[in-house]
């Protein structure tokens, strides 16, 4: 059984539908991205797995149970953890303390410790007092990670790690998801950068318009195959 | 009240209801003059009472509910109209009528500086700061010898039995002179009420009107349309206090004595006219009208219970505003439909049968 | 008459003002909500001090240390069950329910309490005096001003070297983000007015040592509090302890003057202070 799985989920923001009957799977240990141009409900998915958005129950489960009509902090508190869109770290905070602060909900013993996340992004140890909004788009980004690290989670989303990056910057960020896969965490990302989500995917979903138009393992599938499903020339 | 959008679409205010309402209006109001002619003097007391409270309900609701400025200071242009309007009076030898008047325009020269001080400050700021202003106006005119200072004083014996029309009225309907006055002060109690809520209705009819609707809801994109909110919210404090200066100056040619803790009360003058708007319905103008009857009903039953009043008030306040925020208007408008004074702009096609759909 | 003096006794006056702030303080900083029956609940504290005087006829000190628990659950449980309902972005309803309850209590404790003034003694202390230097100062303000700058620091110390307070602050930055890191907002608000409640004893404690108090006092007490607040400006706790002292010092010299200024002394001073700088003297958060 997998980790986490979702079955026909809608998603509406008030009379918009956003999502039309999601099904997607999240092995242990694997590592899925999720690909598609602005719009297509990738953000949505996210939120609505990590409680941001609360769906009428029966299309979400994780380890077994449901979580779908969980709010944020129950969702936390079972071993999800979110590195939302925009970073969003908290200005009052230090990097220190949006560090510390993953770890209010779920304080569970684990590989991720803060000196982990120091070992993990070491430009970070240097500026740990300095406010949580000083740093470069880059580093804030690493804050961010590390943060949703601290509560030792069984699943990281991560939704538009690249956005707003130069593309040194997010090879640099990339470069540590490894190390996140050898402590055992299952990982989904959002990624409009394809070329850097096939590297690290175990396995691709690629959406539309709310709906998954093409999923399979990156070996398998040709760049026809991604642009078709990225952009819409040929409907399922 | 027509403005031309296109060849084929008009933007109007109106509605089949409003134009039937209008002539019951017209019609309540015809009869509101004659009143006095058949009603006893305790009667025409309590009507005047009504009518003030109304006018000074509309005033903070146009204040709070359309320009979204909440002021728990409204006490301050009571006050200072009616002190004005006193020093009218006592120093200048003035006609009462003539000091109501001035009452009002010293209440709007006021508002300028207090709009300065308090304009810099935003929401809950801005509530508590117009209260400290309030504070500071009642502080010194208490130090005002002249008008009794801390303990007040009254106004000149005889001052209102020989204001304007006093005596024809006494005359006219054979009453004595305290119940002529009391007569003369309904009918500009009245005479205010239609004209403070026509001008209003106009007001938020008009290009003002949606201007301050937009700059209520979205200061920003108000702002990128051309809307000044700075101007239009100074206009609408300024209009507001002049209006709130008025009343409070009448109130008190009815009562005829004065004291700085009486004319700046909070209870009286901020309290009461909050609940009155919160519990009839904010941001609508027939909102303040159902709040005061049902104020005024609930005075009558609870007259003898002293604290218990004003606490029960408070209770149906706090859960109107945390069930039914839109009041008890909101909720009879939200289940008919029906809008007496309508200022919401209906888009009508004209090729088409005259807009015969009568709600938003 | 010694200007020394005054100024003394106007720093030991900005204590209490700012044990009355530093409630407002704290519940703005973090959910920006102004409680307009702050005051009132000041009121209400002493008159429960009062109570648990008369009742266990415990000393004043004992009496506010067993009403500590019962203001942190009162303010937790009207955060949660009502405030929290009006949190959101329209000013209203915040503005107008916390006037209701601000109208409810006060008439809620003339008819539990009347009309009457009351007083809490504290004996021996309010008569007693200590010498330092030129001035002497009573023992009693003297109290009042170093409990206030101790719930300050003890303030300062939560905020920003607690878990607890990094909540705060997180949830005050960003509530639905602090969402995702496990914090509960509702939670948090009720245990913030909780708090706020706790200091909000210790400044009832001290109001009603210091002078007669009657159950309309609340909204004047509201409005000393606010002006520190603003004076200091949003965020700092520090900046509710300078601008206690600074309406403290306002008044007291005003009353030195002429004994009918003194209210109106700090108002004037608080208005000065607000055409030259806005946000305040020592504006730490983003608005």
């Amino acid at each position: 059984m997998a980790l986490l799985e979702i079955h026909g989920l809608t998603a509406f923001y008030g009379d918009f539908q956003a999502l039309f009957g999601i099904d997607m799977s999240l092995n242990e240990g694997e590592t899925v991205a999720v690909i598609g141009a602005n719009g297509a409900g990738k953000s949505t998915l996210l939120r609505s797995i990590s409680g941001l958005i609360r769906n009428a129950p029966g299309h979400i489960r994780f380890d077994g149970g449901e979580i779908g009509a969980l709010s944020a902090p129950d969702v936390v508190q079972l071993g999800i953890a979110m590195v939302p869109e925009g970073r969003r770290l908290f200005p009052s905070l230090s990097v220190e303390e949006n560090l510390l602060i993953g770890k209010y909900g779920r304080s569970s013993n684990g590989a991720w410790t803060l000196d982990a996340v120091y070992d993990l992004f070491p430009v970070l140890k240097e500026r740990r007092h300095n406010p949580g909004m000083s740093l470069s788009g880059g580093q804030q980004q690493m804050v961010a990670i590390g943060r949703g690290l601290m509560s030792n989670p069984r699943v990281l989303l991560c939704d538009e790690v690249s956005l707003g990056l130069a593309p040194v910057v997010v090879r640099d960020i990339y470069s540590a998801f490894p190390k996140i896969r050898a402590t055992g965490a299952s990982i989904v990302i959002i990624e409009q950068d394809i070329g850097q989500a096939l590297k690290v995917a175990d396995r691709v979903y690629c959406m539309m318009e709310g709906r998954v138009t093409l999923t399979g393992t990156p070996a398998a599938l040709s760049r026809e195959d991604i642009h078709a499903a990225y952009f819409g020339a040929h409907r399922r | 009240m027509t403005d031309h959008v296109s060849s084929n679409w008009t933007v109007s205010t109106r509605t089949r209801g409003s134009s039937l309402s209008m002539l019951l209006v017209l019609a309540a109001v015809i009869l509101a003059f004659a009143t006095p002619l058949i009603a006893s003097r305790a009667v025409i007391q309590d009507l005047f009472f009504i009518l003030t409270m109304l006018v000074l309900a509309q005033c903070w609701n146009l204040l709070a509910g359309y320009a979204g400025l909440v002021s728990v200071g409204q006490q301050v242009f009571v006050g200072f109209g009616a002190y004005a309007m006193f020093a009218g009076v006592s120093l200048l030898g003035m006609d009462p009528m003539a000091a109501i008047v001035l009452g009002g325009l010293a209440a709007l020269a006021l508002s300028v500086p207090t709009a300065f001080f308090v304009f810099r400050l935003q929401g809950a700021y801005f509530a508590i700061g117009t209260w400290v202003i309030a504070e500071v106006v009642r502080l010194a005119l208490a130090q005002w010898k002249a008008l009794g200072g801390g303990t007040g004083t009254s106004l000149p014996s005889g001052a209102t039995r020989d204001m304007f029309g006093v005596r024809f009225v006494a005359d006219l309907l054979g009453v004595r002179g305290p119940q002529a006055t009391d007569i003369v002060c309904y009918w500009l109690a009245l005479l205010l009420a239609v004209a403070a809520i026509g001008s209003i209705y106009k007001l938020l009819r008009s290009r003002q009107g949606l201007g301050l609707a937009a700059v209520r809801d979205n200061r920003e994109a108000a702002r990128s349309i051309g809307v000044d909110p700075l101007w239009t919210r100074s206009f609408v404090y300024l209009v507001a206090a002049l209006a709130t200066g008025l009343t409070g100056a009448l109130i008190y040619v009815q009562k005829a004595r004065i004291s700085p803790d009486a004319a700046f009360s909070v209870p009286d003058w901020t309290a009461y006219v909050i609940f009155i708007v919160v519990i009839g319905g904010i941001g609508t103008i027939e909102g303040p009208i159902v709040g005061v009857i049902v104020f005024y009903i609930l005075r009558n039953l609870l007259a003898d219970y002293g604290s218990w009043y004003l606490l029960i008030l408070g209770l149906i306040g706090i859960l109107i505003m945390l069930l039914a925020p839109r009041g008890l208007w909101g909720l009879f408008t939200d289940r008919t439909g029906i809008q007496l004074f309508p200022v919401r702009r209906i888009l009508a096609d004209r090729t088409k049968t005259k807009d015969d759909r009568g709600s938003d | 008459m010694s200007w020394l003096d005054t100024i003394v006794q106007g720093i030991m006056l900005g204590g209490l003002y700012a044990l009355f702030a530093a409630g407002l303080s704290l519940v703005f900083g973090i959910m920006r909500l102004v409680n307009l029956a702050h005051g009132d609940l000041i009121v209400l504290a002493a008159f429960l001090i009062l109570l648990l005087i008369t009742a266990l006829g415990l000393n004043p000190f004992l009496a506010a240390f067993v009403a500590l628990p019962v203001m942190f659950a009162l303010g937790w449980a009207l955060q949660y069950v009502v405030l929290n309902r009006t949190l959101g972005d329209d000013i209203l309803p915040p503005l107008l329910v916390t006037f209701g309850l601000s109208v409810v209590i006060q008439n809620g404790l003339l008819e539990g309490f009347s009309a009457d003034s009351r007083r809490i003694s504290a004996g021996m202390l309010e008569t007693a005096s200590l010498q330092i230097g030129p001035v002497s100062i009573g023992t009693m303000p003297l109290l009042t001003f170093a409990s206030a700058v101790g719930v300050i620091v003890a303030l300062n110390l939560l905020f920003y070297r607690t878990s607890l307070g990094r909540a705060f602050r997180a949830t005050s930055d960003d509530s639905a983000t602090a969402g995702l890191m496990g914090i509960r907002a509702e939670r948090i608000f009720a245990t913030a007015t909780g708090l706020a409640m706790m200091v909000v004893t210790i400044a009832a404690l001290y109001l009603g040592t210091r002078a007669n108090f009657d159950p309309t006092m609340g909204p004047a007490r509201l409005i000393y509090a606010f002006e520190a607040v603003i004076i200091g400006g949003l965020g700092s706790f520090w900046g509710t302890l300078a601008g206690g002292i600074i309406i403290g010092v306002a008044q007291t010299a005003g009353a030195a003057i002429n004994p009918e200024w003194q209210i109106l002394a700090g108002h004037i001073a608080f208005l000065l202070v607000l055409i030259v700088r806005p946000r305040g003297l020592f504006p730490r958060a983003v608005d």
